[in-house]
């Protein structure tokens, strides 16, 4: 928007020697770099707190980002962290280029933890072998489903998805939590509110032995693949890159808000769901209380850090899961607070915003005179 | 120096002002003085480098060399702050105001003065009484037209009692007798001692107005000049640096009705807006038909009407090609042949952060005559647009760096060929276009105003919604006029004195009716 621009002159002042002059156009290397760059301070944020609490940095690092991945099994669980996050993010990024909030990716993954879940508990012994592709499919559209609510509200009632969607997700937790205290819990569970075990037809199988990264994993990388292409190539990419960066200019040329609304809420939806039913049928196993530590919330960061871009969100999705790993090694050998993870999160998301500015803007030296 | 030893210095004077962008040459070497009460053109075309040197006299930008003194005295400005703490005040041509907020809220943010809001409102309503720019204090800015938005600026500088008014492009959209409104209130100011740098194209309004004239081309000054003492040609010549043709409309008798509307009504939705009344108009193959008026009688919400961003509840209202298109959406109404250049090129007519080829398979996506199908099976045919870009660049000489350039990066007079070249390269049946050539230079304007007579002539059917009275006289073959949300009858150009289409700016005339049509 024009005005906008002109709204960002920025004022001069006499006590600090640099401003921030806009460039005449972005820049492609900050644009690359702006990520690396807030991974780099938020190590270095991350050395200067753990200084300050009597910790070594060095050992410190060494058990967050280096121990956790120095067997085969830690590499298999980092690449198993990093899928739900990767899956979520990757359907969240075409929505938010789109200007299409969904924020309730944790709600959907619930529902495509639950609807999956269902078919693999109840229907396992008539499908056979179709079980776990149709748990899949069936997780899929469980979160399609859940997010077809908030675009059917916003569409309607013009109510905010970003509302609706994040609501759904306590609805949604609520749902899981009465199925397994109540009707789905397992009789043989010794009263624990889960559900029976999924059997081993229903429940992803390790890609290699010694880990537990399962196909879900490929599946996420050939997905970034397939949205690099959707975004690029197709009309609907298109369209939805259109009603985002100028919504004036998509109504326009015709593009049909309704349209893109439903497209980026099933889109973020279904993987969103996915991810859920990936999870219960692969490390998990069955259906408990809490299926998600926030992946469904942390993959809004790890699509920003990703800067929207599928590969972008391959790369950002491992570095956040090797934060959660580091946080829990650091957890047990350091005793320090499982905090700790969310502190790097936060500081890498805040770096981050900072470092985008540069894309735009440059700092100059004030000329004396 | 010798200003120091005249009595008088004058007010603000520019000597060797250079400024370069990333090693282009925006001004060179540039010398100019304003006296107190003296109006001061600066003429010249798109990219000549008067917005650069504008920004350097208001502080925004700061030269790479040369010297500005204030009443003689040598002055540096780190901000725009400083120019205006000596009174220094521009009326921009884009208009920074949130859309969200009022017209006394904008105000108010702008000036940052201790005063209550009723307090600005009765200035503000003091000043635009005085000086002939109504405006309503308390409306939202989002739901104001262009033209009423530059009233709100205009108004809102004023307020700060400048000693030095900037004015880029001002009449543009201004209704002829707005504009004698202005041109009074302008030589009142300067008969106060205000100085008025005034940025313009328009040589007839130049020549009424102005006492001196700084002519660049290219960044520097190729001339100065006293305008009354120059013709039109003249002062053209200076600023293009050649001769101009002329436009040439040749009588041609029109085909079939392509655009009807038959009593088209709406109801505004926005409580700001213009309702429809009852609007009636026909226009054939191979015919300009020009609606004129003052912005905010109803031109934006035709616009969408017809356009079918907006569509409406009645089929019949509106017949395109012959067949009902009421409710219609955009994308049928194009599918149908209509094509359309809105008022806002930036953010409507093109996506900013989008290439320029990008910009074509927002409305080429759908294959016109030999051109567009840019999608095809759900899939960009990047190839295609781009050569159809590069191919609209050449053919409607747009200035950029090529089909890759980003919508944002181009001059408002540039892009806007590029809109229209677009627009008129996808084989339009029924071509709509709003303010055709506001805020672009002469040789564009010139060029846009060929292309449509062009299209004309290939047999499509024009509608130009313009506050240009001027160029509403140079390329239609009938006119009407909007006011208040009602449509006169469109005469024939050439039996419409000006003076009546004055008078039916005000809202007197007689509605035309759905039967007016077969007689035109």
């Amino acid at each position: 928007m024009p005005q906008r621009h002109r709204m960002a002159m920025p004022a001069e002042n006499h006590w600090w020697p640099w401003r921030l002059e806009r460039r005449s156009r972005p820049s492609a290397l900050m644009r690359l770099a702006s990520s690396p760059l807030a991974a780099v301070a938020m190590i270095i944020c991350g050395f200067v707190a753990l200084r300050f609490i009597g910790i070594d940095p060095i050992a410190a690092f060494k058990v967050f980002f280096v121990e956790p991945v120095s067997s085969l099994y830690g590499v298999g669980e980092l690449l198993l962290k990093a899928t739900p996050l990767m899956l979520c993010a990757l359907g969240l990024a075409p929505g938010y280029r789109a200007n299409v909030w969904n924020i309730g990716a944790e709600g959907q993954f619930t529902i495509g933890a639950i609807v999956g879940a269902g078919i693999g508990l109840f229907f396992n012994s008539q499908l056979g072998a179709a079980t776990l592709p149709l748990m899949l499919l069936g997780g899929i559209a469980g979160g399609m489903a859940w997010a077809a609510i908030p675009a059917f509200l916003r569409l309607r009632f013009h109510t905010s998805e970003i509302f609706v969607s994040l609501m759904l997700v306590y609805i949604a937790q609520l749902l899981l939590s009465w199925l397994v205290h109540g009707p789905w819990r397992d009789p043989a569970g010794q009263n624990f509110p889960q559900s029976p075990p999924l059997p081993d037809s229903a429940t992803l199988q390790p890609l290699f032995e010694g880990a537990r990264v399962n196909i879900v994993f490929l599946i996420g990388l050939g997905l970034a693949a397939a949205f690099w292409w959707f975004e690029r190539f197709t009309a609907a990419g298109f369209r939805l890159r259109v009603g985002g960066l100028a919504p004036a200019a998509a109504a326009y040329a015709g593009i049909s808000e309704r349209r893109n609304v439903w497209l980026a809420l099933m889109i973020s939806g279904g993987a969103a769901g996915l991810a859920g039913i990936s999870e219960v049928a692969g490390p998990i196993g069955m259906l408990q209380p809490v299926v998600s530590p926030g992946y469904g919330f942390a993959a809004i960061i790890v699509a920003f850090v990703g800067r929207l871009h599928p590969f972008g969100i391959v790369l950002s999705s491992l570095l956040m899961s090797a934060l959660y790993l580091g946080g829990e090694s650091a957890q047990v050998e350091l005793q320090l607070p499982s905090s700790v993870t969310g502190l790097f999160q936060g500081t890498l998301l805040f770096f981050l915003l900072a470092a985008e500015l540069f894309i735009h803007f440059r700092l100059r030296p004030v000329a004396r005179t | 120096m010798a200003e120091h030893n005249q009595t008088v210095a004058p007010r603000l004077t520019l000597q060797g002002i250079s400024k370069r962008y990333a090693g282009v040459v925006a001004n060179e070497g540039i010398d100019l003085q304003v006296s107190a009460g003296e109006i001061h053109a600066v003429l010249g075309e798109n990219g000549a480098g008067k917005s650069t040197l504008m920004k350097i006299v208001s502080g925004v930008t700061r030269p790479d060399a040369g010297r500005i003194e204030w009443d003689g005295h040598p002055v540096v400005f780190h901000g725009p702050a400083d120019a205006r703490r000596l009174g220094i005040v521009m009326v921009f041509q884009h208009f920074s105001l949130f859309e969200t907020l009022t017209v006394v809220e904008n105000i108010a943010l702008a000036t940052g003065e201790r005063m209550t809001m009723a307090q600005l409102a009765a200035r503000i309503t003091g000043i635009s009484t005085r000086y002939g720019l109504p405006i309503d204090p308390h409306r939202l800015v989002h739901s104001m037209s262009v033209g009423e938005r530059q009233r709100v600026e205009i108004v809102r500088c004023l307020l700060q009692q400048p000693k030095l008014l900037i004015l880029d492009e001002p009449t543009s959209v201004l209704a002829p007798q707005a504009v004698r409104v202005l041109f009074e209130t302008l030589r009142r100011l300067a008969h106060e001692g205000m100085s008025i740098l005034y940025i313009s194209h328009k040589l007839d309004e130049i020549r009424e107005l102005c006492d001196t004239a700084t002519v660049l081309r290219n960044g520097v000054v190729v001339g100065t000049a006293v305008p009354r003492e120059q013709s039109n040609a003249g002062l053209a010549r200076l600023m293009v640096g050649r001769e101009l043709p002329a436009c040439r409309l040749e009588a041609r008798a029109p085909g079939a009705v392509q655009l009807e509307l038959i009593n088209l009504s709406r109801t505004a939705d926005d409580p700001f807006g213009t309702s429809l009344r009852a609007l009636c108009l026909r226009v054939r193959a191979g015919e300009i038909v020009g609606i004129a008026g003052v912005s905010g009688n109803g031109q934006k919400e035709l616009q969408s009407a017809i356009s079918g961003e907006t569509p409406l509840q009645e089929a019949g209202a509106i017949r395109l090609c012959g067949q009902q298109a009421g409710r219609l959406t955009v994308s049928t109404r194009r599918a149908m042949g209509l094509r359309f250049v809105p008022e806002d090129r930036l953010g409507r007519g093109a996506v900013p952060d989008m290439s320029l080829t990008d910009n074509c398979i927002l409305t080429g996506a759908r294959a016109a005559g030999s051109r567009g199908g840019f999608v095809r099976r759900g899939l960009l045919q990047r190839r295609a647009a781009r050569a159809f870009a590069r191919e609209t660049i050449d053919q409607y000489a747009v200035k950029c760096e090529g089909e890759r350039s980003l919508a944002a990066s181009l001059s408002g007079g540039n892009l806007q060929k590029f809109i229209v070249g677009r627009e008129i390269r996808l084989a339009p049946r029924v071509m709509l276009v709003a303010q055709p050539t506001w805020g672009v230079d002469i040789n564009a304007s010139l060029r846009i105003r060929q292309a449509l007579i062009d299209l004309r002539n290939q047999g499509a059917a024009v509608l130009v919604i313009s506050e240009e009275l001027d160029e509403l006289y140079m390329i239609c073959d009938r006119l009407a006029v909007v006011a208040a949300g009602r449509l006169s009858q469109a005469l024939p150009t050439v039996q419409l004195p000006p003076d009546t289409v004055g008078v039916w700016m005000t809202g007197e005339f007689d509605a035309a009716t759905a039967s007016d049509g077969h007689a035109g």
